[in-house]
């Protein structure tokens, strides 16, 4: 059953079909629609929406939440994910399941409405203090906009970490077909009630959630256990789509809606005879880097198609090595770049000579 | 009619040395003792044998380490269900 | 050896008597680094003597703030949550939000409830969060190293207000109970305090009326003020502080009601 639904509906109604218990978010355009579905629908089916006095109190509130083993979320943009960084590393620290959504506009400061991807660096690298990631998605669809919630809520609660939704202000309002799969939230659903702050009977020992660990030796261990957890998501939870890079000898390598307009680029690359391919990253961590290497083996040149001043292609450039020469494309503050602009670029990297037998 | 017997035991090394019990004691039966305990401070110790065991001392104790008894089936000011251990003192 | 039979008097008796005060066994019997005669300690006993007496154990989860009381959750044999500075009555709100059935309560200092937390103070209260929210004031940010707080009294010597407490540069002290006594969404809003057995019993009672209402599902929230001493910021010995507090802090804070719950 196919619905027309805009990117931030139908997240808001995937969250609720994965099974959603508690959201707690503050309005910011471009995404206050997901707020706005979810005050009416989620009440109804089972969970609770509270609309917080602000980012900072969203975040803490999903934190409590999330202490008690509950599907919780918030989401917000660009400037109010400024806000949750400090929540966000606590419910890192902590190892709490939550997700989050993040659709971005235009920066930095007050920004734009406009669509953007300047908040890579945010999301993948850190954001908040201290040595943590978060497992970040993103969706270039509006299908992607939902199939990544259900995702999403599973990686967290096998993880026991933040999952991030990195999508942006055009995914979030545009409107295509979206179906909803079969999904049971309480199916195969991972048991925390060995760490949940729920009151434990009289005589069993009390749970404690913190992240303050005074002692060195503790602390280490507590950021090796994370180190650790992070190593193995990488080696088993890396997504990516590729499209023509068979026989490519050239890659564009875009996520989101740059990968949309590339797509584009690259069809019409290719009806000039250019063998172009495009890589979509779906996961931003863990990053391809492993399958970047490879068809850094097989490419000559590669294009990094952006929505800011270049965040993705410096881990673009450190997968790759060197191997092969990187470009960069980038429309800043909001600027959507054209299939056409793409297309010039994707001209430009062809017109340097093949290099044989490389 | 006879004043209610009571009596205080204090684990001196917990004791901080606050003085607050000997403050609040209605019969002046809490006094600092001259010796120090593990950590250094100066505990209080009962000197006189007119407790009434009112809980007085046990009640502004920070360390919650003030026992007290009395007798009688009066109604007990603090909570009794957390009596876990023998409350046979030792004389050594 | 027992040290606490060899010294001072003995008693004779001791088998006619009945035990009427003990240290509650959810005050786990470790040491406490809180200063001799600090006040949250006191609190901490009363908090736990409460959670016993309801039986409630298996059900209340706590919310510890950033302050002196950091370390709470190693003292109280409850579940704990560590929330970041002046955010408990947000997570706090998730929590309950999402977990009706838990008893859920914050432990906050001045700087956590009155200074970064004023927002979500104001708001959960607002809100009507059905939660106690235990708020420990004593004006003055003890564990940073004794700093002024929002609490703090004009004229009075911080670290950082060498000169005493100037209103015209700092701002007044802020009586944020009486700001939330005002809210609906307040319940039951009191202030107590601990320098007395007779204020350490009121509190009591404060604290098991809060916490059997939220225990019957009652409207609100309980917001319960201990304005405390701290011997060590204020540089004075435990007797002095509680002392200075009576003759001098509770005419700022007088203790009392400001709300209380509807009859029912």
């Amino acid at each position: 059953m196919k619905y027309l639904m805009k990117g931030n509906e139908a997240l808001a109604e995937a969250a609720i079909r994965a099974g959603l218990k508690g959201y707690f978010g503050y309005p910011i355009t471009p995404q206050s629609e997901l707020l706005e579905y979810l005050a009416a629908e989620l009440p109804k089916r089972g969970g609770v929406m509270v609309q917080a006095e602000s980012e900072v109190a969203s975040i803490n509130m999903v934190y409590g939440a999330a202490g008690t083993g509950e599907r919780v979320m918030t989401s917000t943009s660009s400037p109010g994910f400024s806000l949750m960084q400090e929540g966000v590393s606590y419910i890192a620290c902590t190892e709490l399941p939550c997700l989050l959504v993040n659709v971005v506009r235009g920066g930095p400061g007050l920004g734009t409405i406009q669509p953007a991807q300047s908040d890579y660096f945010q999301a993948v690298k850190g954001g908040g203090h201290g040595d943590y990631k978060i497992i970040v998605l993103a969706p270039s669809s509006v299908q992607e906009m939902a199939d990544f919630v259900y995702r999403g809520f599973d990686l967290a609660d096998e993880y026991r970490m933040p999952v991030l939704i990195l999508a942006d202000g055009a995914i979030g309002q545009m409107m295509e077909a979206v179906e909803f799969p079969e999904y049971d939230p309480e199916k195969d659903r991972v048991d925390h009630s060995s760490w949940t702050t729920v009151g434990q009977p009289e005589d069993e020992e009390r749970h404690i959630i913190t992240s303050l660990f005074l002692d060195p030796d503790i602390m280490e261990k507590v950021n090796l256990k994370l180190q650790d957890k992070y190593k193995t998501i990488q080696e088993k939870e890396v997504q990516f789509e590729t499209v023509m890079v068979e026989d490519a000898n050239y890659l564009v390598v875009a996520y989101g809606l740059s990968a949309r307009v590339s797509h584009k680029a690259v069809e019409l690359a290719r009806e000039q005879g250019i063998k172009v391919g495009l890589l979509r990253p779906q996961t931003l961590f863990p990053f391809p880097s492993d399958a970047l290497s490879n068809y850094a083996s097989k490419v000559q040149r590669m294009l990094v198609v952006e929505m800011n001043a270049g965040q993705m292609v410096e881990d673009v450039r450190l997968a790759v090595e060197g191997k092969v020469p990187i470009e960069f494309y980038g429309k800043m503050g909001g600027a959507i770049p054209t299939p056409e602009e793409v297309l010039d670029q994707i001209k430009i990297l062809s017109s340097f000579k093949i290099v044989k037998g490389s | 009619m006879a004043k209610t017997r009571g009596h205080v035991s204090i684990t001196i090394e917990k004791c901080k040395g606050c003085e607050l019990c000997i403050n609040e004691c209605p019969q002046d039966s809490l006094e600092m003792s001259e010796n120090i305990n593990q950590k250094s401070y100066h505990y209080a110790v009962l000197v006189k044998d007119n407790c009434t065991g009112c809980t007085n001392c046990a009640l502004v104790c920070p360390e919650a380490i003030i026992k007290v008894y009395r007798e009688g089936k009066k109604k007990s000011v603090a909570n009794l269900s957390n009596i876990q251990e023998d409350i046979t003192a030792s004389v050594d | 050896m027992n040290r606490e039979t060899v010294e001072g008097i003995q008693c004779e008796f001791l088998d006619d008597l009945d035990i009427v005060a003990d240290r509650p066994s959810r005050l786990l019997d470790v040491h406490m680094h809180y200063c001799p005669g600090c006040g949250h300690s006191v609190v901490h006993r009363l908090l736990m003597e409460v959670v016993q007496e309801l039986h409630i154990r298996d059900k209340t989860v706590g919310i510890a703030p950033v302050g002196c009381a950091v370390l709470a959750y190693d003292y109280l044999d409850i579940d704990m949550q560590e929330a970041a500075h002046g955010r408990a009555t947000a997570v706090a709100t998730g929590i309950k939000r999402v977990r009706p059935d838990l008893i859920v309560f914050t432990y906050q200092g001045d700087g956590d409830l009155a200074a970064i937390g004023t927002a979500e103070t104001v708001h959960t209260v607002n809100r009507g969060e059905k939660i106690v929210i235990v708020f420990i004031n004593n004006g003055i940010y003890g564990m940073t190293g004794g700093q002024m707080a929002p609490t703090t009294l004009p004229d009075m010597v911080t670290s950082t207000t060498p000169e005493g407490r100037d209103v015209t540069t700092h701002g007044f002290p802020l009586r944020i109970a009486d700001m939330v006594a005002l809210l609906p969404g307040a319940r039951y809003v009191t202030r107590q305090s601990v320098t007395s057995a007779k204020g350490v019993r009121k509190l009591k009672k404060a604290l098991l009326k809060a916490f059997q209402d939220q225990l019957d599902d009652k409207e609100g929230t309980s917001f319960i003020e201990v304005v405390s001493n701290c011997p060590a910021g204020w540089k004075m010995t435990p007797v002095e502080s509680n002392q200075w507090l009576e003759e001098n802090v509770l005419k700022y804070y007088p203790l009392g009601d400001l709300k209380s719950p509807p009859k029912e």
